[in-house]
C-alpha cells in the first residue's frame, strides 16, 4: 500500500471551472453576434435589392422617374462613384507614400516635429467626415477653385464651384491618414538589415529607398490603398458640398464637372421620395449596386497586392 | 594604455606554416588618431590610437559592448545612420581624414566595403544581388556585368554552387551561402577595405570554415578588418589583434604576441577565457 505522500499529484482538473467557461462563451458569443449583425445586413439587402437589379437598371439614368423603379436607373451615379473612388486614390496614395517615407526613412525619430506630425495624422483620422466636406467647401473650392478661375480669367465660375476633381481631393485628405499608417508599418518590417547593406554599398538614401525599400513595400501600401477605398466609397458627407449632385441629365465629362453619386443618391430616395413604398425596392437596389461596387472596387486592389506579393516572393 | 605594434618581434605564428608577417610590406591604410565617440551623454569609444595595415587581417576583440562593432562603423561612416552620435578624432584613410567634412561618403562605402553579423541578401536573385552595387556605379553592360558578377561569385567561392541558379532568389540559399553571396556583393565594387562584423557567428562551423579560408585568400587582394566574438577565430586568421574593454583599445599587437605573451593582465584574462 502506498502512502499518500509518494501518490503523484493529480493533474487532471478536479472541478469545474466558471471562469474559464465564462470568458471562452463570452469571447466566442461576441464575436457569433457581430456575424450575425453582417448576415442580417448583407441578407436583407441582397433579399430585398437582388430583385430590383437588371440590366437596364444599371445601363440607363434618371430622365424620366427618378423614384420609380420601372423607369430610373443608377448608371450616372456608379459612373461618378467610380470615378471619384479612382481620381481619389490617385491623389491619395502618391501623397500618403511620400509622408510615410518621410517619417519612417527620413525624419528623426522621436524629435519634436515627428512627434507633432504624428499627432497631426492621428487628429486627422478622427475628424468627422462632414467636417472635411466643409473643409473641401472652404479650401478646394472657395480658394483653390475660386482662385484658379481668377488667375485662368474665367469670367463664371469654372473651378470655383462643386466638381469631381474637389469631391476627390476632399475624400483623399479624409483618406490619408489610413494610407500612411499603413505604408509606415510596411515600412518598418522591412529588416533594417535591407537599408544598411545598400547604404554600406555607396548606394544614397534615395536610391536605397527607390529601389529596395519601396518594392518591399508596394503590398502594404496597396493595403492602405484599399483601406482607404473601402472608407471612401461609401462616404457621402464629404462631398455633399464639394461635388455631388442631386440630378444630372449628363454624365460628368470633366472634372470641373458636377457628378451623380451612388451614396448621395440612396439619401435622395430615401428623404426625397414622394412615394416611399413605390420607392423602397429601388432604394434597395441602389444599396445593393453601392456595396457591389464598393466590393469590386476593392477586388481589383486586393488582385493587384496577391500578384505583386507573388512578384516579390519570385524576387527577381 | 596604447601598445605601440612593435615592429622588432617576431610572430608566433598560429598557423601552421604561413610565413611571418613583415611589418614593412604593410604600410597602415587607415590610422586611427585619438578618436572618440558618443552615443548621447554616453562614450562608446575612448581616445583611440592605433593603425590598420595594408592587405592584412585585423582582428577586433573583447566583451559584447566593448566598442569593436562601433569602431568598425567609424570605417565606413555607417555610425552616419544613427541619431545623436559624436565624434572626436580623426580617422585617416591614406592619410585622408574621414570626418574632416570634405569627405564624399558614397565614394568612400565603395572603396571600404561591409560584410554585416546577420547576412542580409536582397530579395532579389542572386544576380541581381551583386549587379545592385554594381549598377550603382555606373557598369551598365550586361556582359561587363556578367563577368564581373562570375568573378567576384568565383572569389567568393561560392561560383560551382550558383551558377546554375543565378536568377533564382538569393533567400533560397543557405545561410553560409547566403554570407558568401553578401561577400562577393561587397568585393564585386572592387573596395579596397571589407570589414566584417562577426560574419560568422551566425554559422554552423563547416560554414564558419569556407568563410574562414575566404577570409585567408581575400587578404592578397584586400585590407581585412574582422570583429570576432570567436577567440579562436582571431588566433586562426588574423594577422593583428585589437583588444577593447570598455570603449578603451587596452591592447593592440601582432595576434601571436596577444594570444601567446600578450602585455598586458587584462588581455591575458580575456584572450585565456578567464573573464569576458
Amino acid at each position: 500500500m502506498s502512502t499518500p505522500s509518494s501518490a503523484p499529484r493529480p493533474f487532471r482538473r478536479q472541478e469545474f471551472d466558471f471562469w474559464s467557461f465564462f470568458f471562452s462563451g463570452l469571447t466566442g458569443l461576441s464575436t457569433l453576434f457581430i456575424l450575425l449583425i453582417l448576415a442580417v445586413i448583407l441578407g436583407n439587402i441582397f433579399y430585398h435589392g437582388w430583385e430590383g437589379l437588371s440590366w437596364n437598371f444599371v445601363t440607363s439614368g434618371t430622365e424620366r422617374d427618378m423614384f420609380d423603379l420601372e423607369s430610373a436607373g443608377v448608371l450616372p451615379m456608379i459612373v461618378g462613384t467610380s470615378a471619384r473612388v479612382i481620381l481619389m486614390t490617385i491623389l491619395v496614395v502618391p501623397v500618403g507614400v511620400i509622408t510615410a517615407i518621410y517619417l519612417t526613412e527620413y525624419a528623426r525619430s522621436g524629435s519634436l516635429a515627428t512627434r507633432f506630425i504624428r499627432g497631426a495624422i492621428n487628429n486627422l483620422a478622427g475628424v468627422p467626415s462632414i467636417v472635411f466636406g466643409l473643409f473641401g467647401l472652404g479650401f478646394f473650392i472657395a480658394f483653390v477653385g475660386v482662385g484658379m478661375d481668377r488667375i485662368l480669367g474665367y469670367e463664371s465660375a469654372h473651378w470655383g464651384k462643386p466638381a469631381l476633381l474637389w469631391a476627390a481631393a476632399t475624400l483623399a485628405v479624409m483618406t490619408l491618414p489610413v494610407v500612411i499608417v499603413a505604408t509606415e508599418e510596411s515600412l518598418r518590417a522591412i529588416a533594417p538589415g535591407l537599408r544598411e547593406a545598400s547604404l554600406s554599398m555607396g548606394a544614397t538614401k534615395l536610391q536605397t529607398v527607390a529601389h529596395i525599400v519601396l518594392p518591399q513595400a508596394l503590398p502594404g501600401i496597396l493595403t492602405g490603398a484599399i483601406l482607404a477605398i473601402s472608407r471612401a466609397a461609401g462616404e457621402v458627407a464629404p462631398i455633399l458640398f464639394t461635388g455631388a449632385a442631386y440630378y444630372m441629365a449628363t454624365m460628368p465629362k470633366s472634372l470641373s464637372d458636377q457628378f451623380m453619386d451612388l451614396g448621395y443618391h440612396v439619401f435622395v430616395l430615401s428623404t426625397q421620395s414622394p412615394n416611399i413604398d413605390q420607392t423602397r425596392p429601388l432604394l434597395y437596389a441602389t444599396v445593393l449596386v453601392l456595396l457591389l461596387l464598393t466590393f469590386a472596387l476593392n477586388f481589383v486592389a486586393i488582385l493587384l497586392r496577391a500578384r505583386l506579393r507573388r512578384k516579390l516572393r519570385a524576387a527577381h | 594604455m596604447i601598445q605601440a605594434p612593435n615592429s622588432q618581434i617576431k610572430l608566433h605564428d598560429l598557423r601552421p606554416g604561413a610565413p611571418p608577417v613583415d611589418p614593412d610590406a604593410h604600410p597602415p591604410v587607415i590610422e586611427v588618431d585619438n578618436l572618440s565617440l558618443w552615443y548621447g551623454e554616453a562614450a562608446a569609444l575612448k581616445h583611440i590610437t592605433f593603425p590598420i595595415r595594408e592587405k592584412l587581417v585585423t582582428a577586433f576583440i573583447g566583451p559584447s559592448g566593448c566598442g569593436k562593432s562601433t569602431l568598425l562603423r567609424c570605417f565606413n561612416r555607417m555610425n552616419d545612420l544613427i541619431d545623436d552620435v559624436r565624434i572626436e578624432g580623426r580617422v585617416c584613410i591614406h592619410g585622408h581624414n574621414l570626418y574632416g567634412g570634405d569627405v564624399d561618403v558614397i565614394e568612400l562605402r565603395k572603396r571600404v566595403g561591409m560584410v554585416f553579423q546577420k547576412s542580409n541578401p536582397f530579395p532579389k536573385s542572386i544576380f541581381e544581388n551583386i549587379a545592385y552595387g554594381l549598377r550603382l556605379h555606373g557598369v551598365r553592360a550586361r556582359s561587363d556585368l556578367e563577368s564581373i558578377i562570375e568573378q567576384s561569385l568565383r572569389q567568393a567561392a561560392l561560383w560551382d554552387e550558383v551558377k546554375d541558379r543565378l536568377h533564382e532568389s538569393a533567400l533560397g540559399l543557405s545561410g553560409g551561402q547566403q554570407q558568401r553571396l553578401c561577400i562577393a556583393r561587397s568585393i564585386a565594387i572592387k573596395p579596397e577595405i571589407i570589414l566584417m562584423d562577426e560574419p560568422a557567428s551566425a554559422l554552423d562551423p563547416l560554414a564558419t570554415a569556407r568563410i574562414e579560408d575566404l577570409i585567408l585568400d581575400l587578404k592578397r587582394q584586400f585590407t581585412i578588418v574582422i570583429v570576432t566574438h570567436n577567440m579562436q577565430q582571431a588566433a586562426r586568421i588574423s594577422d593583428y589583434t585589437a583588444f577593447f574593454y570598455l570603449g578603451e583599445l587596452v591592447e593592440y599587437d601582432t595576434t601571436g604576441k596577444i594570444f601567446t605573451n600578450p602585455s598586458r593582465k587584462q588581455t591575458e584574462d580575456y584572450v585565456t577565457g578567464r573573464f569576458g
